[in-house]
């Protein structure tokens, strides 16, 4: 029941993802170039989800156990640390290079061809290297 | 250059919204697309189902919505070494910063987190900066 659910929402996210022009490179970057020609769209994206999301979430704050009765996990980190800060900026960095950030990317490998996957495959490379970088105590 | 899809991408915020709900509703996780993806080989064999179930939707849905109404535009313009950068950089900075567009952006606002808002404000402002350097003042 619960991977059906989870399908189901992945099927239902990548949808909002491409209705809300999220898949789209040049869209992402148009919402970001804004000296140049500014595409508002994805910040109506934004006021859609968090407009569902402020409910879910202030439901789910008052409860223990989720519908099919697991626990439900908040993140419970509050601190603003280097990490944060440090791994917000250089996505930032990336995202407004390319204009993909991570689930429209994985939402786009099976019809953008070979440029997504070569952009997810080095997305997947710089999160194993992060997982390397913590086991061996890098970071 | 894009038009302007208010409506559109209204509604499609809204799903996002939905998916995110259902998510936490009834699995009790958050919709962090950088967690998911990048926890999904080192997440314990119990945890891993739904990450894998979740993925796979995602994956699969655009064909879903091809079978109802032709797909949106692809535009990528980004060449090859840029796109290897790109990926490196999204991947590394998401996993060090605990989350994404998804994760921060929308579940941590939606949660009124102020660590989340810190994190958006941050790699919204970085990207805006950057595509103002690549566009504007190496263009000109």
């Amino acid at each position: 029941m619960a991977n059906l659910i989870a399908l189901i929402a992945g099927l239902v996210f990548g949808l909002g993802l491409i209705i809300g022009g999220m898949t789209n490179p040049a869209k992402v970057l148009g919402f970001l170039d804004v000296a140049g020609d500014w595409d508002p769209s994805l910040a109506f994206v934004m006021i859609g989800a968090i407009a569902v999301g402020f409910f879910a979430f202030r439901d789910a704050k008052q409860r223990k156990w989720s519908e099919l009765g697991v626990s439900i996990d908040l993140p419970e980190r509050t601190n603003i640390d280097q990490p944060l800060v440090i791994g917000a900026v250089l996505f930032g960095i990336g995202w407004g290079l390319a204009g993909f950030c991570p689930g429209p990317a994985v939402a786009a490998m099976l019809i953008g061809g070979s440029q997504v996957w070569i952009f997810v495959a080095s997305m997947l490379a710089g999160m194993g290297l992060y997982t390397l970088a913590t086991k061996l105590k890098w970071l | 250059m894009t038009t302007f899809t208010p409506w559109q991408s209204l509604i499609g915020g809204l799903l996002i919204g939905f998916s995110t709900l259902s998510l936490i509703r009834w699995l009790g996780k958050v919709a962090g697309i950088s967690s998911i993806v990048g926890q999904l080989w080192s997440s314990k064999p119990d945890d891993r189902g739904w990450r894998l179930a979740f993925v796979i939707g995602l994956l699969v849905s655009p064909l879903l919505y091809q079978l109802f109404s032709p797909l949106p535009a692809m535009q990528i313009e980004a060449g090859l070494p840029l796109l290897i950068v790109s990926g490196l950089l999204v991947g590394f900075g998401t996993r060090l910063g605990s989350g994404c567009t998804s994760g921060h952006g929308v579940c941590g606002l939606s949660r009124l987190s102020l660590r989340s808002l810190v994190a958006t404000l941050t790699f919204m402002l970085v990207a805006i900066v950057v595509v103002w350097v690549t566009r504007h003042l190496l263009n000109s």
